[in-house]
């Protein structure tokens, strides 16, 4: 009992410096501090959310962004995996492709846009495109590594015992890679956002980033600020799952063992 | 003493298929059980450097034969060779079978090596890989756990197990099975004193229900006069020492008899006479 007020306790001591931030920025708009050309009241902020939320204009946006993010996460994230236990498990497949692709892998994705802008213009495929490069790398990268750093001593019992390959690679190899495999899926989520927003913001005729733009030109400070709250809301939102996951699928793992 | 016409004797050639023939092996005791392993001018080689030189060695079913040496004398190749880890580079390996259980070696490491993913009651399931699933290999492995007092622990992970319980279940794994041959690569060599003597005394109380054939690899002598029927001692690549342990059992730790015997193959280790 005393635990678990404790405990409430830790999580609101959390909350109280961004409630403290926010009460101090509305009271600093609302008393012409802060001038609204600059930087709008929370509660301005607040009243674009509901405006838009009416209008259908914010969700439909969401969606749109989320659509986007996911396709080109499963992408990505797919041939990063493939290729990470490919390389993990054969070192013939290594030697092939991995010079490729950690030269690939030092070229900033963003710095495609202009090319990829000429590719695909400006439509879905350009943004899936650099979403699915971008989360590749960290995928591709920690499931090798899991797979290179797993205990040869765990291997050479389970074939003393007589596991298969396949046993073996299910048992022993893939669980002992999962938490770095989990490292890079949440590095992976962050980039996938950040991919987004670029991409959005440059060369979208829809999506979070774009609403964000066609606000700029009209001066809705209000709908700006929003589309970046949002963006870190889903960011957070994406994070916290991965987390939420880990923790399930980890929990022989010492450090994070619940309770 | 070349009883090796078993029914289903498994021999493994040297990488070279070079068929030594020793002259004569020695095997302690005159066996009237039947073999369970037999090296035959066994060598292996790693480059230019050479391991085991020729070994020639018997050992009848049930006996607990304990293998001491000096670091780097070769008797953990020894031992990965017996257990299928390692070839022999020339020379002939044969390991029987006792038909029931068929030729099945297993292997208990130094260190526990338990998939710290799995709780305790899976990781002795793996003992039981390709031999029993589901349901069944649940009630062995639960069966063998409360045999090495684990019984209650089944649910737990192994990393919160301490290195002595961690190293039980290692050894329930092993034996999950029924094995014919258990080879103990210095199982003990990492436990605190107490528990070693602990994990002897079980180790010697399974053994004697179980009747496997076990080798033990150690570098404590005390531990070998304790636990074996038989110590031979490795040196340089060859058996240096091959000596009968007949004293009854339990033995008490401190014992006269020990005490003298322990002399003897220290002596021998040391390189003072012998």
């Amino acid at each position: 009992m005393r635990k678990s007020l404790q405990s409430v306790g830790h999580d609101v001591i959390g909350w109280l410096l961004p409630a403290a931030i926010l009460l101090l920025w509305e009271l600093a708009a609302r008393t012409g501090l802060i001038s609204a050309d600059v930087l709008p009241a929370p509660s301005a902020v607040l009243s674009a959310f509901w405006r838009l939320l009416l209008s259908g204009e914010l969700p439909h946006n969401i969606a749109i962004s989320t659509v986007r993010a996911l396709a080109g996460f499963a992408i990505g994230g797919a041939i990063g995996l493939f290729f990470g236990l490919l390389n993990g498990l054969s070192g013939m497949a290594r030697n092939v492709t991995d010079t490729t692709l950690q030269m690939v892998r030092n070229i900033p994705h963003l710095a495609l846009i202009p090319l990829v802008i000429l590719w695909f213009g400006i439509d879905e495929e350009a943004k899936l495109f650099l979403v699915a490069l971008g989360v590749f790398f960290p995928i591709y990268v920690n499931t090798l590594l899991g797979i290179q750093n797993c205990d040869p001593q765990l291997i050479e019992m389970g074939r003393v015992y007589g596991m298969s390959r396949t046993a073996l690679f299910l048992r022993v190899i893939l669980p002992g890679a999962l938490p770095s495999m989990f490292t890079g899926l949440r590095y992976a989520l962050g980039i996938m956002w950040l991919t987004l927003i670029v991409a959005e913001t440059i060369a979208a005729s829809s999506g979070l980033g774009y609403m964000a733009m066609q606000a700029r030109e009209f001066m809705l400070l209000d709908v700006v600020v929003l589309s970046i709250l949002i963006y870190a809301l889903l960011g957070k939102l994406a994070d916290s799952l991965a987390r939420f996951l880990e923790r399930q699928c980890l929990q022989w793992h010492p450090a994070f063992r619940t309770a | 003493m070349t009883v090796l016409a078993f029914d289903k004797t498994i021999k493994i050639q040297s990488s070279d298929g070079a068929q030594t023939q020793a002259p004569q092996a020695r095997t302690s005791q005159v066996p009237a059980a039947p073999i369970a392993f037999s090296f035959r001018g066994v060598t292996r080689s790693f480059g230019d450097k050479t391991v085991l030189k020729g070994i020639d060695l018997d050992v009848p079913a049930g006996q607990f034969l304990a293998v001491i040496g000096k670091s780097g004398c070769g008797k953990s190749t020894l031992l990965r060779l017996l257990t299928g880890l390692d070839q022999p580079s020339s020379g002939d390996l044969i390991v029987n079978s006792d038909g029931e259980h068929g030729n099945r070696t297993r292997i208990m490491f130094q260190e526990p090596r338990l998939l710290p993913w799995n709780r305790v009651g899976r990781n002795v399931e793996v003992g039981l890989t390709g031999i029993a699933k589901g349901e069944e290999a649940r009630a062995k492995s639960l069966g063998m756990l409360e045999e090495v007092g684990l019984a209650d622990r089944a649910n737990e992970w192994p990393s919160v197990l301490s290195g002595g319980q961690r190293q039980r279940v290692a050894l329930a794994r092993a034996l999950v099975a029924h094995p014919f041959i258990l080879a103990l690569d210095e199982p003990l060599g990492a436990l605190d004193a107490l528990t070693r003597l602990e994990m002897q005394a079980l180790l010697e109380r399974i053994w004697q229900q179980q009747r496997f054939t076990a080798v033990l690899v150690t570098h404590d002598v005390s531990e070998a006069v304790t636990l074996a029927d038989r110590v031979i001692v490795i040196e340089e690549g060859r058996i240096a020492l091959d000596l009968d342990i007949p004293l009854p059992r339990p033995r008490r730790h401190g014992s006269a008899e020990l005490a003298r015997l322990e002399g003897l193959i220290l002596e021998r280790l040391l390189g003072k006479g012998g």
